[in-house]
């Protein structure tokens, strides 16, 4: 086995890990643990991106996700009082049917992954993801969506300070 | 044990989207709901990213790229609303807010 081999585990095993932590932490209930446990999956998984040698998406995925979605997420928990929340019961009727559907949607899922074709997928993979080959493909071919990206950026910011603000009228 | 290939990294990414969608349905605070849904769409990016790797075009991490500028705007958007509707009725909790149920 090679030592990439090894890393993929090792990191597939946390993620896995820690996503479960997130959605059924069987500690806590508190969100603030759950968003941790988002953070710590986030990283892991921009260790299964660099496997990847998506170096540049690694690197945003740490920043962008880690650092900038995970922070105002961890602002609006403290913002909220949620000390109640975790005196909730789980309604279990609610519960079952919710992961029978989820099973059944997993069934599929992993059924489609494991039979569909194999042979040309498992190739070696030549592709670098280095940073310069992105920017180029990303000023050249998809110039116009990016430019609507910062659109929708600042419809976004304009819409959250809207929303933020105290009397509307 | 076989070489790691593109069917490992999609069944992490799987995995990862039924734990997300799990906790959509199951969980009932809208924070916890919400982070599961950021965890759907980074099961999304491994898929893609994967994708890409092994089929040796870039426009898959592209794609993920947009991905994460969508995520971002999404997540301001929809944690305001919710800091909207907490200051209204002080709750987060999706069983409270029946005011439009039949």
């Amino acid at each position: 086995m090679q030592t990439q081999d090894i890393f993929f585990y090792v990191f597939a095993l946390l993620t896995v890990i820690c996503a479960v932590m997130v959605v059924a932490n069987p500690l806590s209930r508190n969100p603030v643990t759950s968003a941790m446990f988002l953070v710590l999956t986030i990283v892991c998984m921009a260790g299964l991106f660099v496997l990847l040698h998506a170096f540049f998406l690694a690197a945003v995925q740490i920043l962008v996700y880690a650092g900038a979605v995970m922070v105002l997420f961890l602002f609006v928990i403290m913002l909220l009082d949620l000390k109640e929340e975790e005196r909730r019961k789980v309604k279990i009727v609610g519960a079952g049917l919710g992961t029978i559907s989820v099973g059944a949607v997993a069934f599929l899922l992993f059924r489609i992954i494991l039979t569909s074709s194999k042979g040309a997928a498992n190739a070696a993979p030549q592709l670098e993801g280095s940073t310069s080959s992105l920017g180029t493909l990303l000023f050249s071919k998809y110039v116009l969506p990016f430019e609507i990206l910062s659109l929708l950026l600042l419809v976004a910011m304009v819409g959250v300070i809207l929303l933020s603000k105290k009397d509307l009228k | 044990m076989t070489p790691v290939g593109l069917e490992h990294f999609l069944v992490v990414s799987g995995v990862l989207f039924c734990l997300g969608l799990w906790g959509v349905i199951v969980r009932r605070n809208l924070l916890i709901m919400y982070m599961s849904l950021e965890l759907m769409l980074n099961a999304a990016n491994l898929a893609l990213v994967s994708f890409s790797r092994f089929n040796n075009r870039l426009d898959g991490q592209i794609m993920v790229f947009f991905i994460i500028t969508v995520a971002a705007a999404e997540v301001a958007v929809g944690l305001a609303l919710i800091v909207a509707l907490y200051r209204k009725k002080q709750t987060a909790h999706v069983e409270d807010l029946a005011t439009m149920k039949l």
